[in-house]
C-alpha cells in the first residue's frame, strides 16, 4: 500500500501527457519548429508554477507526509555535463519524440515498438555507466 | 459520469497540463521524494544486475521502487487514456507543420499519436526506423543519464528550483533537438 499512491501520481501523468498530446512525436517536432505554443505553453505554465510551489515549500521549511523536513537536493554546477549529455539527449529527444516518461506512456498508448528504442535507452545508460569517468563532467 | 469521461476525453489544453505536471512534481517532493523519470534507467539496469560489472549501478535501487511504480502508472495512465478517454479528433498541430511534413512524405500528419509508417517493427530493418527508434533511443539512455536528468528532472523540477545546472541542461536539450531537427530530419524523413 506504501506505493499505491505512486501508482496512482504516475497514472495521472501518463492520462495527462497523453491528452495534452505531449507524448507525441508530432508535438516535439512542432516545438523545435516553433511552429506551435503548445510544448511552451505546457512547459512554461509547469515551469511557474513550480517555481512558486518550490519558494512556498522552501520559505514555510514545509515537512514531508511524514514529518521530515523536504531537501530539495542543489545539483552540483559545471558545464560539460548538462551541456554535452543536454544535447546528446535533445539528439534522440527529437528522433524518438520522446523523453523517458513519454516512452513509457506510449507503450500504454499502445505503440509497442517503443520497448526497443526503451531497451536502447538502457543500453545507452549502461554505456554511460562504463565509460563516465573517461567523460568530461 | 458519462460527462465527465466525455470532458476528459478532449484533447487538453496547455493551461490545463503544465499545472498538473508541476502538482505532481509537488506531490512527489511532499511524499518525500522527487521527479525525475529518467532516474528509472538507472534502476532498470540495475535490477538486470549491472552493478556486477559497473559501480554506477551498485547501489540499493530498492529505495527507487516508488519510481518505478511510478512508470508503471505512467503506462497504465497511457493505457486508460488510449481505451477509455479517446476523441476522434486528430492532433490539432499548426498548418505548417502538416504542410510540411506532408512534403517529407508523411501522410496525414497528427492522426496518430505518433508517425506509424516510421514507428513499427518493419521500418527496425531499414535504416531510417533504426535511426528513429534504435539510435533515438540510445541517446536518449545515454544523454539523460550524462546530463544526470531529462525534461522532468531538470527541465521542470531544476528550473522550478531555479538550479543553473538545469538551464545549462535544457540549453542543451534544444541545441542538440534543433540540430537533428533542422539538419537531419529534412534528409531522415523522406527517406
Amino acid at each position: 500500500m506504501k506505493y499505491f499512491k505512486y501508482l496512482i501520481l504516475g497514472t495521472i501523468f501518463g492520462i495527462t501527457l497523453t491528452k495534452a498530446e505531449l507524448v507525441s512525436w508530432y508535438r516535439i517536432y512542432e516545438m523545435f519548429r516553433f511552429q506551435s505554443f503548445h510544448m511552451y505553453g505546457v512547459i512554461g505554465s509547469a515551469v511557474v508554477m513550480g517555481i512558486i510551489i518550490t519558494q512556498i515549500i522552501k520559505r514555510t521549511n514545509m515537512k514531508t507526509l511524514n514529518g521530515e523536513p523536504i531537501v530539495i537536493q542543489p545539483k552540483k554546477l559545471s558545464i560539460w555535463r548538462y551541456l554535452l549529455g543536454g544535447i546528446i539527449f535533445g539528439f534522440g529527444w527529437a528522433l524518438t519524440g520522446a523523453c523517458p516518461g513519454p516512452m513509457f506512456i506510449l507503450a500504454g498508448n499502445g505503440v509497442i515498438v517503443i520497448f526497443v528504442a526503451i531497451a536502447s535507452g538502457l543500453f545507452g545508460t549502461y554505456l554511460y555507466g562504463r565509460l563516465r569517468h573517461k567523460l568530461p563532467h | 459520469m458519462n460527462d465527465i469521461i466525455d470532458f476528459l476525453s478532449q484533447p487538453w489544453p496547455w493551461w490545463v497540463a503544465g499545472p498538473v505536471i508541476s502538482l505532481l512534481m509537488f506531490s512527489l517532493i511532499y511524499f518525500g521524494n522527487s521527479f525525475g523519470f529518467s532516474a528509472n534507467f538507472r534502476n532498470i539496469c540495475s535490477i538486470l544486475g549491472a552493478g556486477k560489472s559497473c559501480d554506477y549501478f551498485d547501489f540499493d535501487w530498492k529505495k527507487q521502487v516508488w519510481n518505478l511504480v511510478f512508470a508503471v502508472g505512467a503506462i497504465l495512465g497511457g493505457f486508460i487514456a488510449s481505451q477509455y478517454l479517446t476523441s476522434d479528433m486528430a492532433i490539432q498541430l499548426s498548418e505548417a507543420t502538416v504542410t510540411e511534413l506532408q512534403d517529407f512524405g508523411i501522410e496525414n500528419p497528427g492522426a496518430d499519436i505518433v508517425p506509424m509508417s516510421i514507428f513499427n517493427f518493419e521500418s527496425l530493418l531499414t535504416l531510417k526506423g533504426f535511426v528513429f527508434i534504435v539510435l533515438g533511443g540510445f541517446f536518449v539512455g545515454f544523454g539523460t543519464r550524462y546530463a544526470g536528468g531529462c525534461t522532468s528532472g531538470h527541465a521542470i523540477s531544476g528550473l522550478s528550483d531555479l538550479q543553473p545546472a538545469s538551464l545549462i541542461a535544457v540549453v542543451g536539450f534544444f541545441i542538440g533537438g534543433l540540430s537533428i531537427t533542422y539538419f537531419v530530419l529534412p534528409y531522415l524523413l523522406p527517406l
